[in-house]
């Protein structure tokens, strides 16, 4: 059986598709399947030499084997400085092998190279800062993802994410209806303690457009109405588009960069059909990573540049309380130690460390730093798709605990997290670990603390 | 041997080295795509040549990256190599005098005593990077038999150069030696993972120009 139902080369194109695959309970038939998966060497190496140029091509052949990557990894730090987690060790042995091979490789090979590219990297990118030539294993991790997704060899749960892109141009089934009534009852809800609270759905020409992780629409809507309580008490003219409001990528996990391109056209065209002056990001890594960093490209922008600027939520935040459009209550700032996660793709892969900085400025008496911090923090241990993959649960589980070490070592049970994936790492570090701390969004710690201007409150 | 290695196969492997390097970094930067990448790299030149500068600057210096501060033992090895094999052969008094004879030109030279401890200091940082190579499983894992026989070969260009310098006993077959490692380094420099020569500074610049243009250099420096 070269081709399964369920594990295939072709990606989900229809509900049917999608269906199958969500019936099929952690994915035992799919994987069951995968053993038995052709492998397409002359398809695989037509797209190598097709995709690797000479930056990969160079980074792969030039590597001193010199094992300073070794101690960057945070992978390889908690499995007891296991060899075979050495970051170069890692892509060697399967990008390197393919790339050798000219695709001629096994069914077994492709096997162990998924499990590689999806359980022992999370693309966080922190060996390319440590590596002397700049090698970036993690955007070679990314690559290699690309080229096992084109095989069909991608984990269960991306393959559904992907899929779900590609249908609902969001990583959950919601369609614009739902987004939209979501809004309009989580504003009625909210009006008796926020009269004139609105989310202003399709406004032209706003200073803001803001865009959301789908979770938030499926499953926290109340994280949307904090963002729009928030936007109400700053005074910002902001919207939300009722079509194209979903900044995450599984696809960018997954490798499927044909869905990718499909998620930012969606997205950028909201920003051109709306024409507002700036995007707000909610507090989401890989969202921001994908629509603001990686996007453009997907889309085949040449100035790398999405239709208009973009901020990540932490930005907004911190321009807002530098500006004194939100103002905190000083007997309302935060008062026991607290530290903060900032995610990769933000901090590393988008130069914002100096954003949580200033709002712990404003918001904490005992910030403490984390260490390594800023571009250098380690992953939460949940990156690049790892968090949501059942069949790498207990790799990942032994991933976190880089970040409770880090954690306890600063002293404070209190873990700010503007990233899901980092708030949903922290929230299993939790449950799996025990080690007493509380974390948080920055949106609902915000809304306790802020000064609400008197007009704004409910007339008694 | 010796005059046949200092004569015409002595310009034939400069002529290999410089042509051959020079089409390594044409085509690594011809290779460069900016879908491929995703990096903006001619509409964003400015932020990509302040982030090189700045990737290529910071990792030059000893010390100069958080990389090197993490590994400071194997920092002092690396550098005192390669500041030993590439400094004190440009500026050698043996050197000097062979570029004076062969093509008229009077080339500066250092003091022999700073060439000789700049030289032993190679040497020893060379050994060490082969024990650190040997004793350590992370860097055991990735090696292979041409890590080693490249050390091998830049380990005796030094210490034949050393002894030839000092010994004169046996002379001529220390300095043959010497010139044979040399020319093989020329020769074969394009076409190994001794290309790192330029290659170095080519990788440092994509990365460079990566952090500049895309991963937040239009708002602030990179840390390296």
């Amino acid at each position: 059986m070269p081709e399964g139902t369920l594990c295939n080369k072709k990606p989900v194109s229809t509900k049917e598709e999608l269906n199958a695959l969500l019936a099929d309970s952690n994915g035992r038939t799919y994987y069951a399947e995968m053993e038995e998966l052709e492998v397409d060497s002359d398809a695989l190496w037509a797209l190598i030499q097709k995709t690797l140029k000479s930056r990969t091509k160079t980074w792969l052949d030039i590597c001193a084997h010199c094992g300073l990557c070794a101690d960057s990894c945070f992978l390889y730090s908690v499995n007891g400085r296991d060899p075979k987690q050495v970051p170069s060790y890692k892509i060697q042995s399967t990008l390197g092998e393919i790339v050798k091979k000219q695709g001629k490789v096994s069914n077994e090979f492709m096997r162990m190279c998924m499990d590689t590219a999806w359980s022992k990297c999370t693309c966080c990118n922190r060996c390319g800062s440590f590596c002397p030539y700049g090698i970036d294993m993690g955007v070679m991790f990314s690559y290699l993802r690309g080229l096992l997704h084109s095989q069909g060899f991608v984990p269960w749960e991306l393959k559904i994410g992907s899929g779900m892109h590609r249908l609902f141009r969001a990583q959950m089934d919601v369609t614009v209806e739902e987004f939209v009534d979501t809004c309009e009852w989580m504003v009625d809800e909210a009006l008796e303690e926020w009269p004139c609270l609105e989310i202003p759905v399709d406004k032209e020409d706003a200073d803001i457009i803001y865009m959301i992780n789908a979770r938030e629409a499926k499953h926290y809507p109340e994280d949307i109405v904090e963002a729009a309580i928030l936007f109400h008490i700053a005074g910002e003219n902001w919207t939300m588009p009722s079509d194209g409001w979903e900044m995450t990528s599984l696809s960018m996990f997954a490798g499927d960069w044909e869905a990718c391109k499909m998620q930012v056209d969606t997205v950028y065209e909201s920003m051109e059909r709306l024409r507002p002056k700036r995007m707000v990001a909610t507090e989401c890594g890989h969202a921001y990573r994908a629509t603001v960093i990686e996007g453009p490209y997907w889309a085949g922008r040449p100035d790398g540049k999405p239709p208009v600027e973009c901020l990540h939520y932490v930005e907004w935040v911190a321009e807002a309380l530098e500006s004194g459009k939100l103002r905190i209550d000083p007997s309302k700032r935060i008062k026991e130690p607290v530290t903060v996660q900032d995610s990769c793709n933000y901090v590393r892969n988008a130069g914002l460390r100096d954003c949580t900085r200033i709002i712990m400025k404003h918001m904490a008496e005992d910030f403490r730093e984390m260490a390594p911090n800023k571009e250098h923090n380690y992953c939460c241990g949940g990156g690049g798709g790892f968090n949501g993959i059942g069949r790498y649960r207990k790799q990942r589980n032994v991933a976190l605990r880089m970040k409770r070490e880090q954690i306890l070592a600063t002293g404070a049970k209190f873990v700010i997290a503007p990233c899901h994936n980092c708030w949903d790492a922290i929230r299993d570090l939790e449950e799996e670990y025990e080690i007493g701390i509380k974390w948080s969004f920055l949106k609902p710690l915000l809304i306790k603390m802020v000064e609400v201007p008197e007009h704004l409150l409910p007339q008694e | 041997m010796y005059e046949i290695l200092t004569g015409p196969l002595l310009w034939i492997a400069f002529a290999v080295f410089f042509v051959g390097l020079t089409v390594r970094v044409v085509l690594y930067f011809r290779g460069l795509d900016w879908r491929l990448d995703r990096v903006a790299y001619r509409p964003q030149m400015k932020y990509g040549i302040r982030g090189a500068v700045r990737s290529v600057y910071s990792w030059l210096l000893p010390f100069g990256t958080h990389g090197w501060r993490a590994k400071p033992i194997y920092t002092l090895m690396f550098f005192a190599l390669h500041i030993g094999v590439v400094i004190v052969p440009l500026f050698l008094e043996g050197h000097a005098v062979m570029i004076k004879n062969g093509l008229g030109i009077n080339w500066p030279a250092m003091p022999q005593i700073l060439a000789d401890v700049l030289s032993i200091a190679a040497l020893l940082g060379g050994l060490g990077i082969v024990v650190r190579r040997m004793l350590l499983p992370e860097v055991r894992i990735l090696t292979n038999i041409n890590d080693m026989l490249l050390l091998a070969l830049i380990l005796t260009l030094l210490a034949s150069g050393i002894v030839a310098a000092h010994n004169p006993v046996h002379y001529s077959f220390w300095i043959t030696l010497h010139v044979a490692c040399g020319v093989t380094v020329l020769l074969t420099a394009p076409f190994t993972r001794l290309a790192h020569i330029v290659l170095f500074f080519c990788t440092r610049i994509q990365l460079g120009m990566d952090f500049g243009i895309k991963r937040g250099g239009m708002k602030t420096n990179f840390d390296w």
